[in-house]
């Protein structure tokens, strides 16, 4: 098995839960369970090779000229941070089954979910720093729509957007800072970048990419002074907050200093710069955290206060500081996720979270107070808990640092920043749980059901049991460790006991501090609240809306939003380009032998002239401009059948018809006449442009046709008939060279269908509908449908689909084939639609014009499948003959399948805009007339009507 | 016969711009169609001119005008079908939705519809 299905698994099976959303809501949450079991089965398959410290990887070349690959590596870190991610997933979707309601969107949630599930995986174990950046963006987008995911709220929308803006921007920086990593370290393979640390460092933009990805972990991590979105995140649900803003995502940034640890961690730059950062988070947020009453503000908080821990270990550059980091992420994920879904727990069963509302919930609730307790005193750092263990490393390290010549410094703060976590975990405690029992009058606090507690209880047996045998935690940290420093690593060793030392003190007097904080935090509340301080949220809001109103400025400036000066600039603008180059360069005569002119060819060119003015003169009559749209479309077709191009003067002749009967019935519900007054300097100016493109274009044309050239077409008239099988070398081009340009084309002409309808379809309603109603089509004289052409086209049908059916099967050998029958077909059955009524029509039609673009998409692309049975590359081609008795033999080519469904997709086109379009019509002559039926009898108004929701 | 072909061209090119300068729907629409002629010409006139040389292969014959832009032009012309189809379908909408043909967007419409609501949240 590949390293990479572990995080191919999570982000492929996002399908099953959002398949089984029509199922319930355990298939739903037992789907999502499955999938994330499945990859942790696998990722655990490659632990014991792990362990041992023989990193697995494997490997897919995708564009190796961009140093871009496929490859996935599982060593001692990815393996901790990936199993933390796949564990406490299953852990969260345990909870999340319990605490969501049955009636939200889950199959989005659990799906959302996985994607974001198997984005982390990829940060954490991608190889290729490209492949990376791309997971890491991925992260940024589903936790948006993870923190949206009450998207009815105001307060989930702002969050969201602004952890949106705050982690994406960090990732643009990221990009940055990661592409000239890889070109200083001439790698973009993670394995081969921390191996090359010397080379790096010795680059002379190493500092540029460290300041860039600096940026990006510290946006993502919550660090100060981007700190400010974790706690607007909290509007999210909380096993969202459980998961993404205390174990995972937040720690993607910590995941990423860890690893490039060993290559940046010896600059100047990274000693002066991570420490200082981290600190300062730690102790600002802390001190934020302490006044906070709701329950997950003051967890987002001290979640920040946290991760500014671990990266100012990771800052102090010492092996012992990165283990005390490793050991930390470990053990905060274990007891801020319990606290996290305690919270939630106390939000679902007693109506708030909010310390004002509720306290003295333990009597009502005992498991979940017993258990939120124990994970508070940990993230207090009580000793005998897991909490205790790392943060005394934490101090010992603080103490050991000199930073700016204060040996102090870090130990002094660090101490306060201690003091203030004891301080707002005994308020978590003590607030929620103790003192007389207070909660909203609607909710009657109880503990919850067992899914909903069965994880928290998970996740503290760990936290007692590593705070009681810290050595149990040892292989794992050393296995962690040692990847992040690079294997020259003294065996790890945890203990409880470090002897009565400096950080035992400074841990001893924060919990007295802490205590005395909570029992005075009435007093400093009033102390806080006269205290000006600055908001992070509100100073962010303010500069979006500064850069969103010098935006908006510059667009007034710049948007005129009219069509015809912005295709006046636009053409003005190519013709200078054209005039530099053309006055820049060498102008011989063609040497090719020109065609003497004919009296025929010369008729047509008045023609076609004469059509042109009298288009341009009179425009304003839209009648008179479609019948000259329509001439010079005829004169044009003749154009084709004088070069030599049958095929085209059939195509040209037929969609001739169809785009004029199109454009009447547009015209027939639109004004027939007028214009704009235009001043005369404009017409001008219009007129000039439109004689320097016309003459640019024509002289371009001549000066091509009057040389001679190369063409590439011989190897096309060669293998016509005995690779291709047909005479008619276009259509064997169309269907059988070029197919796969054919395929993609169709598939255009199927997207427009489809949009036609939709604009169609909905325009019967709303303002449209209405105005449609008002608008009186031209006065027929007599009878709607003229007996005569009713007849006569209901005779003519027949014989056009023969003759469409033969243009069709000679299309191979003779000009024809697939796109000219369609036309023709078509053509006849909108005959139908426009001599009879479209109600009449649409009774007796047989076809549904969406089933026969799909069909023929569907047939054209799958004919091209066969050929990769036998070997051949898609839409490989072959061709045999048949005998038929008394005929002969018959050649039949495998391409004629192709063909049928550029057919069909055709036939589809035409019918769904030119009905689509006769039915919007009927409707408002219906309004006026009350009648669609040409022999009188009352048809009820479109009878049948396909539902939009299966198309659109 | 190639200078008849090229002035075609250029006249078609000239009109179809003419028109698609205009303000109202129908006549850009008819602009982009005669434009859509002019390229079409275009397109067959890079493989050169060649009378009663259709690339229909015959048991004898040597000589055949260039098929490769007739294949191009072939789905050139019904692609410009579709995406006539799509526009005038959208200029009749916009024109039912708005009672004005006028192909340009009045400021204070768009203002009124888009500006406001899609940046409520921010405030």
């Amino acid at each position: 098995m590949l390293t990479s299905a572990v995080v191919l698994v999570p982000v492929v099976g996002a399908i099953i839960p959002f398949l089984l959303r029509r199922s319930g809501h355990a298939a739903c949450a037992s789907g999502a369970a499955a999938v994330t079991l499945t990859a942790l089965v696998i990722l655990l398959s490659y632990a014991p090779a792990v362990w041992l410290g023989e990193p697995v990887g494997s490997r897919i070349d995708w564009v190796p000229q961009l140093g871009l690959s496929f490859s996935f590596f599982i060593d001692g870190l990815g393996l901790f941070f990936a199993t933390l991610i796949l564990g406490m997933g299953l852990l969260i979707i345990l909870y999340a089954r319990n605490y969501l309601d049955d009636s939200e969107p889950l199959g989005r949630f659990y799906a959302v979910l996985l994607v974001f599930q198997g984005a982390m995986l990829g940060i954490t174990l991608s190889d290729n720093i490209l492949v990376m950046l791309v997971f890491w963006e991925l992260t940024s987008l589903s936790s948006f729509l993870l923190i949206g995911h009450w998207s009815h709220r105001p307060e989930s929308r702002q969050g969201a957007r602004m952890a949106l803006i705050v982690t994406g921007g960090g990732g643009l920086a990221l990009i940055g800072g990661m592409l000239i990593l890889g070109n200083a370290a001439g790698s973009y393979e993670v394995s081969e970048i921390i191996k090359r640390g010397a080379e790096i460092r010795a680059h002379p933009h190493a500092p540029a990419a460290l300041a860039l990805i600096l940026i990006g972990a510290f946006t993502k991590s919550a660090q100060f002074p981007f700190h400010f979105w974790l706690p607007n995140a909290m509007a999210a649900p909380t096993p969202v907050s459980a998961y993404l803003h205390s174990a995972t995502m937040v720690k993607a940034g910590i995941f990423l200093l860890a690893r490039l640890w060993p290559v940046f961690s010896p600059m100047e730059m990274w000693l002066a710069i991570v420490p200082a950062v981290g600190l300062v988070t730690m102790l600002i947020a802390a001190l934020v955290a302490l006044f906070k009453r709701d329950l997950k503000q003051l967890l987002a908080y001290s979640t920040v206060s946290h991760l500014g821990l671990i990266v100012m270990l990771l800052g102090l550059g010492t092996q012992a500081a990165a283990v005390a980091a490793m050991f930390h992420i470990l053990n905060h994920a274990l007891f801020k996720a319990a606290l996290f879904m305690s919270a939630g727990i106390v939000d679902h069963e007693a109506g708030s979270r909010n310390l004002d509302r509720i306290a003295g919930l333990a009597h009502l609730m005992p498991i979940t107070a017993a258990l939120a307790t124990v994970a508070a005193l940990s993230m207090a750092g009580v000793p005998l808990l897991n909490g205790f263990v790392s943060k005394e490393m934490m101090l010992e390290q603080a103490f050991g640092t000199t930073y700016a010549g204060m040996p102090w410094l870090f130990g002094l703060i660090a101490t306060l920043a201690a003091c203030l976590s004891v301080g707002y975990s005994a308020r978590l405690i003590y607030g929620t749980f103790m003192g007389e029992t207070r909660h909203p009058e609607s909710a009657h606090p109880h503990d919850p059901r067992l899914g909903m507690w069965l994880p928290v209880a998970i996740l503290v047996v760990p936290v007692v049991a590593i705070g009681l045998l810290p050595s149990l935690a040892a292989p794992i940290v050393d296995m962690t460790a040692r990847a992040v420093t690079g294997g020259a690593l003294k065996r790890v060793q945890l203990y409880l006991w470090h002897g009565f030392t400096m950080a035992l003190a400074a841990s001893m007097i924060a919990l007295v501090c802490g205590v005395l904080l909570v029992r005075f935090i009435h007093r400093l509340e009033a102390l806080q609240v006269a205290v000006w301080r600055p908001n992070a949220t509100r100073i962010f809001n303010e500069t979006l809306g500064g850069i969103e109103a010098v935006a908006r400025t510059f667009i007034d400036r710049l948007d005129s939003r009219s069509l015809p000066r912005y295709v006046a600039v636009s053409l003005i603008a190519v013709l200078a380009l054209g005039s530099y180059a053309f006055l820049g360069g060498k102008h011989g005569s063609g040497d090719r032998a020109l065609l003497a002119p004919e009296l025929p060819a010369a008729v047509g060119w008045l023609v076609l002239l004469a059509a042109s003015v009298v288009a341009i003169l009179k425009s304003q009559d839209r009648l008179l401009l479609i019948i000259m749209t329509a001439s010079v479309g005829f004169i044009v077709s003749l154009a084709f059948l004088q070069f030599s191009a049958p095929d085209l003067a059939l195509t040209q002749i037929s969609i001739e018809v169809v785009t004029t009967i199109l454009m009447l019935l547009a015209l027939n519900l639109m004004p027939k006449f007028g214009t704009d007054v235009k001043r005369t300097s404009r017409k001008v100016l219009n007129g000039a442009i439109a004689i320097a493109s016309g003459a640019a274009v024509g002289g371009l044309a001549f000066a091509v046709m009057s040389r001679s050239y190369q063409s590439i077409s011989e190897y096309h008239l060669a293998q016509s008939k005995p690779g291709g099988g047909g005479t008619n070398v276009v259509n064997v081009i169309l269907v059988d060279f070029r197919a796969f340009d054919t395929l993609g084309e169709i598939m255009v002409l199927g997207i427009a269908g489809i949009a036609i309808y939709a604009l169609l379809d909905s325009a019967r309603r709303g303002r449209a509908g209405q105005r449609l109603e008002h608008v009186q089509p031209e006065k027929q004289s007599g009878s709607p449908h003229s007996l005569i052409v009713t007849v006569g086209t209901r005779l003519l049908l027949p014989l056009i689909i023969t003759s469409g059916v033969f243009i069709f099967l000679r299309g191979h050998n003779e000009p024809g084939g697939g796109f000219i029958a369609g036309v023709l077909v078509g053509i006849a059955y909108i005959m139908q639609y426009v001599a009879s009524g479209y109600s009449w029509s649409q009774e007796r039609a047989r076809i549904d014009p969406h089933l026969m673009i799909g069909a023929g998409i569907t047939i054209a692309a799958a004919s091209g499948l066969p050929s990769w049975i036998f070997g051949y590359p898609y839409l490989t081609s072959t061709f045999g003959y048949v005998p038929i008795p008394f005929i002969g033999p018959v050649e039949i080519a495998s391409v004629i399948v192709f063909d049928i469904g550029v057919f069909l997709t055709v036939v589809g086109i035409v019918l769904i805009s030119l009905a689509n379009l006769a039915r919007v019509e009927g409707k408002s002559a219906d309004g006026v007339e009350g009648t669609g039926s040409p022999n009188g009898t009352p048809v009820p108004q479109s009878p049948r009507d396909p539902a939009p929701q299966e198309v659109c | 016969m190639e200078f008849l072909l090229a002035s075609a061209i250029g006249i078609l090119m000239a009109v179809g711009i003419y028109l698609l300068l205009e303000r109202r729907m129908l006549p850009v629409i008819v602009g982009l169609s005669f434009i859509s002629y002019a390229v079409n010409l275009f397109l067959l006139a890079m493989g050169r001119l060649a009378i009663d040389k259709p690339p229909i292969i015959r048991p004898g014959v040597t000589d055949y005008t260039d098929p490769l832009p007739q294949a191009l032009v072939l789905t050139a012309i019904v692609i410009a079908f579709g995406m006539t189809a799509l526009i005038v379908v959208l200029g009749l909408r916009a024109y039912l939705e708005t009672g004005s043909d006028a192909a340009d967007v009045e400021r204070t419409d768009m203002v009124r519809e888009f500006g406001a609501g899609a940046h409520r949240d921010s405030r």
